[in-house]
């Protein structure tokens, strides 16, 4: 099995009709990914490349069945496109929009956390993929290909050098996951890591933080007490300056806190393999599965 | 975004929050004459910078001059103000370039009985927004953290019904108010919070928050900064802004749609996605190198973002080599070659190039850096990026 994504996933994408949201609806129906239409309000009844377009979410899990959502609605809109999903009954909600404001993800939250049975993944992250079954996001499908590593990260193309590291080291991956850049998101390290380690076909899990907050920390001591599958780490920013935010709305040191070498430290505390370099993501994980077995 | 203190208690004042008088002044004489306006025997000349540490920081031309200072007549205010004016306060957080200061704030002196901490912010843990008071007025909270923990006080709130009262009076029993200053402080937590979500900000500072010795809460200073994000829920704001305040270089970057920090190295980065931008800084250093910039061209970027980003990697005249780093996902790696191939024509390249291409047309790219006569050092992978551009400034 995989986590999130499987054969089950039947995909709709929220703002179809933009040009972003269109040309990766394409993309992942060229990976293979079961997307079964489009929502846009005002656009009900339409056809575009092929997908049938559909007003509102409730409409179309009625005509397509569909259980997951892929969310491309531009960011002032993008916390009522997912309470929309979410309130119509779709179950995993992927949201790749950069730029939602912090507060709107907090009232977010606070809605889902209510609601049984759904899970909303990102926003500003690159979305799920179980290679070989569906790409539900912006990654490039090629350089993923089907394994036994479970990988979770905050970024997005630090991402893709994870997955095509593993893919040099002749490791594949179960689900990748992009949990996102912003300070407050849907799903967190721990919630990754509970389904990686309740999943029978991922052995290995690979971890990708950066500075600020401290997630990673919380991440570490879960690992310690919950999780059993060996993994390796890597947290980029360690040369980032104080105060500044680098780009990820989440990545920031602030009063000192949120430092890559305490994350790093936490990390190591709890046995993770962490990797020095971004260059040897790959091979720290392979290291994690030989410490395990030895 | 961030603003001044003096904007920040306009907006305070606005939604009903107490603050002391005061007056903008942006001469000497505009100085004095607060004073004598605002009538009293003792008034404080602020310099209205972005950084903290405004009150222990000096001016370089004026060593002796601090950035925040206590008058007791027109006469002091005025010549403090024209030893402030045009100079530069270096702060704590300034850095040694410091800040120039172009505005005072002259507010009214009061006799205060205690100082308090109070803050805002968005709790990542519990995805909601925090209210953080500590007795320590006047410090910086990080520091109380890590010395005197249980001195801080977290009462997280909701963001649509925002502190209850019986919040606001558990808060103001663990700062140890009562009387009239409990009463305020009902009144007043309360408010800073709507503020808090009304406004979008990031954070809502008030260090100190004094009580007077009539039990009166005021907030003596304001740090105010927004969600970039929700800025188009506020667009009043957009005259808030002070690019005086703000690196050039990073202002040019975001009207590009460019995400870009400088730093003190010589080795420029241009990298799309912002962890693997930090990656590639954190890269340089471990191969003892010291990169020059942070700079995420983003997923979307086109030829004409990218060029403008090499102007700005180049006119940063400490750059001595810079490491082109591209994983394409939506980013297509032949954008950045064609973009970097018209950098040499446009821009003018005169320093060492090193590219590592993956991803997205990748082959496409390869073949246009092989077509062209630019000397444009390819690299394999991370680490020989990395080596191959430290060495160019070896020996």
């Amino acid at each position: 099995m995989s986590i999130l994504v499987n054969e089950q996933t039947k995909v709709l994408c929220q703002g179809i009709t933009g040009r972003t949201g269109l040309f990766h609806s394409q993309q992942c129906r060229e990976y293979g990914t079961p997307l079964v239409g489009g929502v846009t309000p005002g656009k009900g009844g339409t056809e575009i490349d092929g997908f049938p377009v559909f007003d509102s979410v409730a409409e179309a899990i009625e005509a397509t069945g569909a259980n997951t959502s892929m969310v491309f609605v531009p960011p002032r809109f993008c916390a009522a496109a997912i309470t929309e999903a979410a309130d119509a009954g779709i179950e995993l909600i992927i949201a790749i929009t950069e730029g939602v404001p912090v507060l709107d993800m907090v009232r977010v939250r606070q809605h889902i956390d209510g609601l049984d049975n759904c899970r909303l993944v990102g926003p500003n992250c690159p979305g799920v993929i179980t290679p070989g079954v569906a790409k539900i996001g912006i990654m490039p499908g090629y350089i993923h290909s089907a394994g036994s590593v479970g990988l979770v990260s905050r970024s997005g193309t630090l991402t893709y050098e994870a997955a095509w590291q593993l893919g040099n080291v002749g490791l594949g991956q179960s689900t990748c996951v992009g949990i996102g850049g912003d300070p407050v998101n849907g799903t967190n390290f721990i919630d990754v890591l509970d389904l990686f380690q309740a999943d029978s076909q991922t052995e290995a899990i690979l971890m990708i933080g950066e500075i600020g907050g401290n997630a990673e920390e919380q991440a570490a001591a879960h690992i310690e007490a919950n999780v059993t599958k060996p993994v390796a780490a890597f947290i980029a920013g360690a040369t980032a300056p104080p105060g500044k935010r680098m780009g990820h709305a989440g990545a920031i040191i602030s009063g000192g806190s949120g430092t890559a070498a305490d994350k790093i430290a936490a990390l190591q505390a709890a046995g993770v393999e962490v990797a020095e370099s971004p260059a040897d993501m790959g091979a720290a994980l392979k290291r994690a599965i030989e410490k395990a077995s030895e | 975004m961030k603003i001044h203190e003096y904007q920040g208690k306009d907006l305070l004042k606005a939604s009903g929050v107490a603050v002391p008088r005061g007056i903008v002044a942006r001469t000497a004489e505009e100085a004095a004459a607060a004073f004598e306006e605002l009538g009293g025997e003792l008034a404080v000349v602020k310099s209205q910078i972005h950084a903290g540490g405004r009150g222990k920081g000096r001016f370089a031309e004026e060593p002796e001059q601090p950035g925040v200072v206590l008058v007791r007549s027109a006469d002091e205010a005025r010549e403090h103000a024209s030893r402030m004016i045009g100079n530069t306060l270096v702060t704590i957080q300034t850095g040694e370039e410091g800040k120039t200061v172009k505005t005072l704030f002259v507010e009214e002196g009061l006799d205060i009985a205690r100082e308090l901490y109070l803050g805002i912010v968005i709790d990542r843990e519990t995805s909601s927004p925090v209210l953080i008071t500590s007795t320590e007025g006047g410090m910086a909270i990080e520091e109380v953290a890590a010395e005197t923990p249980e001195k801080i006080h977290n009462e997280p709130f909701d963001v649509v019904d925002g502190l209850t009262a019986d919040q606001a009076r558990t808060v103001g029993e663990s700062l140890g108010l009562d009387g009239e200053a409990m009463e305020n402080a009902i009144e007043l937590f309360p408010a800073l919070c709507r503020f808090f979500v009304d406004n979008d900000c990031s954070l809502t500072e008030i260090n100190p928050l004094v009580v007077t010795g009539a039990g009166q809460l005021l907030c003596l200073d304001a740090k105010v900064s927004f969600d970039d994000n929700a800025m188009f829920r506020h667009e009043s704001f957009d005259g808030l802004r002070d690019l005086d305040e703000e690196d050039p270089a990073e202002v040019r970057a975001g009207e590009a749609g460019l995400s870009y920090v400088n730093l003190d190295g010589d080795i420029g980065c241009l990298v799309n996605g912002a962890g693997l931008a930090m990656s590639t800084m954190d890269l340089i250093k471990l191969h003892g190198g010291e990169p020059a910039n942070f700079l995420d061209v983003g997923g979307g970027a086109n030829v004409e973002a990218v060029t403008e980003a090499f102007r700005i990697i180049l006119d940063d005249s400490n750059v001595k080599a810079i490491l082109v780093n591209i994983f394409g996902g939506i980013m297509k790696c032949d954008t950045i070659v064609e973009a970097l191939l018209g950098a040499y024509e446009n821009v003018g390249i005169t320093v060492p190039l090193v590219v590592r291409l993956e991803g997205t047309n990748v082959e496409l790219a390869r073949e246009m850096l092989e077509g062209s006569d630019r000397d444009i050092i390819s690299a394999t992978d991370l680490t020989d990026a990395a080596q191959k551009v430290v060495a160019t400034l070896g020996a």
